[in-house]
């Protein structure tokens, strides 16, 4: 006997939504598996993990605001991928956006006040973003070069361009030669939304451009051509969607929104520029971005969940003295059975006799 | 109605039913073949005809009834068992590797033998049969009647005792169609049961030695092909009369589409250059180009369409404007419509739906505003062109892969129509499309002409342009003989322009030999 996967005549919606929830509950499943081997008791270990976290105002507050990059990336990543535009690079975009607009905030940090420095410095993110993400896509559309490949390999060169200044030009002279630039000055700092919280205006930020992707991409013709780019490479050149402006777009998108998400981070939580601008949210934003399904809602819900897991790892370690790697265990272990219950979505596994 | 001379079935099917969601695909169907028998299935796009040919062939498991083969009954479990059964089929929509060659794909379907003597093999059997194939050659390059022809000989190296043939003309010269007779009959002879499914009447009546009709997924009749008419195996299939074009003189105006010595290298090994093509459609004429598929007909509409941009601007002119250089969007602009000969993946995005798929092409007012979508306008627009051409879907929102080949297309001739160009493309407009809905296209194509459009047809089928064309010339090895009115020309002529004479004396002496 053997396994064959034979392909479903049409893949039903309930299952096409319900396969993110039974990803996560097998993912669940494995972190108890993985709990008991570290002698931890699963039971006290998730109440650490997923329950501790946001048993209070501060803990949700905690979650949206970690929810507020991944929301922000994933919803500019979902626009090229729907095309078929594999930016993987956002980790880099976000960093750049971070040097941009940080930069902006120290150099004219006293000079404007905050009502026009705040937006100058979220324009100068996304600008720093998209020019980070111009390359692969110059190179895809110019010499036909790997999108994946250039964009992965530049986040590195963005970060160590971003070591190289707060170890050179931009370290704060009164830093006891740290490599950290200046703190940012209150003009440049992000309103709190809550009280008493770090829950800053990024998050109202990331939840305007999801609903405006939605927009664009349902309402507008240039989101739809986007749609037809990716479902049918033939359909496109046949309509007469350039390619070319398919590439730039989902490249530039996802680019501006990594951007803004690394000055939200910069002029939010952190409040200066320090040698890592994110603790991979560029990377965990590529699977927020399809445990959402590419879908706005979807990715808005997909955030909270992986911010949750980031929260749950910072708590595993201080609580349960875990090593700060169970946070991306447990990413690699939702997208491995997002990824498996996406097959068992599309295809239907049957024994068949191995006789031939 | 089975003569009961005749010897024990080859194929017997009994109470065949198959049901799908909303429709009742096969009710009941009964139906026997003999060896030896060149069995007709007839009916049109939505009879029942491909989903019985998918039971059979092992694709589709029937809800009831019982199939025996030889006399024992089987449960035909897929494709790989039916092959090993004996049975064959030539799809209508091909399954084919596009990535891999010719050989590749066969061998595939084999099993086994190695690619050089495989290679061979396919040479014979092309050669036998007339099925210029070259096995190198990669799928994707090929066009829709070459890949047919891949289809045919993979089944064919096979050695089916029964071989299923789903339309297998359409693509086909009048000689090569002759010829493939000639191997059907041979096959037949030596005891090879063949289903032969389709809508010409006449090549049925030519070839078949028995008919079973099928009408909404029902056993509608059973005979003798060749003691019917034609007009009698109609109205059996559509329960009424064929309707006929009609077809008034041509007034044509001045040249709204201008080709002017065009030049387009092949991008591929094995394609098509196009060398000094030049010709030109009138307003309120319809062009056609005859043509074996493979000629460069593929690389000729990807130049006039804008999918391919040219270097020199004005060796194509849109109403005295040159759009050469100008992409598909922009060349829409101007007032160009184009059918394309695929239907899923490039006339249609398979995923996305009717209303979806009208947004394709359907740029105006009534659909866009500055951009953004009007979703009631494209809804609007989509419903009228269902309605208007009778599309058999479930509505606007019935994604377009759910439809039948015909019925889309009638929903792609619809809405590109519905564009009110001023010139329109129709690559291969009635391939694989049922007599009804072909007589609907042809149709339409003519009231558009009258309405003073220039329309350009690219077919291989040449009672299709005979019917509808008012100017002919014909493509052959990337280079487009002179043109003629329609009434100037024959069959035979033309049929030998295709297989490579030269136009200056098209008799047979001077043919080019392609073998």
């Amino acid at each position: 006997m053997r396994v064959v996967l034979e392909a479903r005549p049409r893949p039903s919606h309930v299952a096409i939504w319900t396969a993110p929830l039974v990803a996560t509950l097998a993912t669940l499943c494995v972190g108890f598996v993985v709990f008991e081997a570290f002698g931890k008791n699963p039971l006290a270990a998730f109440d650490a993990f997923f329950v501790a976290p946001i048993a209070n105002l501060y803990g949700i507050a905690e979650l949206l605001l970690k929810a507020s990059p991944l929301m922000l990336i994933a919803t500019g990543l979902a626009i090229g991928y729907r095309a078929n535009v594999w930016n993987i690079g956002a980790e880099g975009q976000l960093t750049l956006g971070a040097i941009t607009g940080g930069t902006l905030a120290l150099v004219f940090g006293d000079a404007w006040p905050a009502a026009a420095l705040l937006p100058a410095m979220f324009i100068a993110g996304a600008v720093g973003g998209m020019l980070w993400a111009a390359i692969p896509a110059f190179l895809r559309t110019r010499f036909n070069a790997n999108e994946i490949l250039t964009s992965l390999m530049l986040v590195y060169v963005a970060t160590l361009f971003l070591s190289w200044l707060v170890h050179g030009p931009l370290r704060d002279p009164q830093g006891y030669n740290f490599p950290q630039s200046k703190l940012f000055g209150d003009n440049a700092m992000l309103p709190i939304l809550l009280p008493q919280t770090r829950l800053n205006a990024s998050f109202a930020l990331a939840l305007a451009i999801v609903g405006v992707a939605w927009l664009f991409v349902r309402r507008h013709i240039v989101g739809f051509e986007m749609r037809v780019a990716g479902l049918s490479a033939g359909a496109a050149t046949y309509a007469g969607i350039s390619w070319r402006r398919t590439i730039w777009l989902g490249m530039l998108a996802g680019g501006a929104c990594a951007g803004l998400a690394g000055v939200g981070e910069a002029a939010g939580p952190i409040g200066q520029l320090l040698p890592s601008m994110s603790p991979g949210y560029g990377f965990a934003a590529i699977i927020v971005a399809f445990v959402g399904r590419l879908h706005p809602l979807g990715i808005a819900l997909a955030s909270l969940l992986m911010s949750l897991l980031y929260l749950g790892g910072e708590s595993a370690q201080v609580n349960l003295a875990l090593p700060s790697a169970v946070t991306g265990l447990f990413q690699g272990t939702l997208l491995f059975f997002l990824l498996a219950a996406d097959v068992l979505v599309n295809y239907r596994p049957r024994m068949v006799a191995s006789a031939s | 109605m089975a003569d009961s001379s005749s010897p024990a079935p080859r194929l017997s099917l009994r109470g065949i039913t198959k049901r799908y969601p909303g429709v009742l695909a096969n009710d009941g169907i009964d139906l026997d073949v003999a060896p030896g028998e060149i069995h007709a299935v007839l009916g049109e796009n939505g009879a029942g005809k491909s989903t019985l040919m998918k039971i059979i062939y092992g694709i589709v498991r029937p809800d009831a009834g019982v199939i025996r083969w030889e006399g024992e009954v089987v449960h035909v479990a897929n494709a790989a068992h039916a092959r090993k059964l004996g049975i064959g089929m030539v799809f209508q929509h091909f399954s084919l590797f596009e990535t891999l060659s010719v050989a590749d794909n066969i061998r595939l379907a084999l099993d086994r033998g190695n690619t050089r003597r495989l290679a061979k093999r396919i040479r014979e059997m092309s050669a036998r049969y007339g099925l210029a194939l070259e096995p190198r050659r990669r799928v994707h390059t090929m066009s829709v009647g070459e890949r047919q022809r891949v289809e045919i000989v993979r089944c064919l190296l096979s050695q089916p005792q029964l071989l299923i043939m789903d339309e297998p003309t359409s693509v086909l010269t009048p000689q090569a169609v002759s010829h493939l007779f000639g191997t059907l009959r041979r096959l037949a002879s030596e005891g090879v049961s063949i289903l032969y499914i389709s809508h010409k009447l006449d090549e049925i009546r030519a070839l078949c030695t028995h008919a079973t009709v099928l009408r909404a997924g029902r056993v509608s009749g059973e005979c003798d092909p060749r003691g019917e008419s034609t007009a009698s195996l109609a109205r059996m299939m559509i329960g009424g009369d064929l309707p006929h074009p009609v077809h008034r003189a041509a007034h044509p105006g001045t040249p709204a589409l201008r080709v002017e010595s065009l030049d387009v290298r092949a991008d591929d090994p094995f394609g098509t250059t196009l060398r000094a093509i030049s010709f030109d459609v009138r307003e309120g004429e319809i062009f056609g180009i005859a043509g074996v598929s493979g000629n460069g007909q593929r690389e000729l509409l990807a130049a006039l369409s804008g999918e391919r941009t040219l270097a020199r601007d004005d060796a194509v002119r849109l109403g005295g404007t040159p759009v050469g250089a100008a992409d598909a969007k922009r060349r829409r602009a101007l007032g160009l419509a184009f059918i394309p000969e695929d239907r899923l993946g490039r006339g249609a995005v398979p995923e996305m739906t009717l209303a979806d798929n009208a947004l394709l092409t359907t740029r105006n007012a009534a659909t866009l505003a500055r951009g953004w979508i009007r979703a009631r306008g494209v809804r609007a627009f989509t419903e009228q062109t269902i309605h208007a051409y009778d599309v058999k879907a479930s509505g606007p929102l019935a994604p377009a892969r759910s439809l039948s080949g015909g019925n889309l297309q009638k929903f792609i001739v619809g809405r590109e129509i519905g564009q009110h160009p001023k010139v329109l493309i129709a690559a291969q407009p009635t391939w694989g499309v049922d007599v009804g809905a072909t007589a609907q296209i042809r149709q339409a194509l003519i009231d558009l002409r009258d309405r003073r459009v220039a329309v350009l047809v690219v077919s291989e089928e040449l009672d299709e342009l005979f019917e509808i064309c008012d100017r002919l010339a014909v493509l052959f090895h990337g280079r487009l003989s002179p043109a003629k009115p329609i009434r100037e020309t024959s069959a035979e002529e033309v049929g030998l322009l295709m297989a490579g004479a030269t136009p200056a004396h098209a008799a047979p002496r001077v043919l080019v030999d392609q073998q």
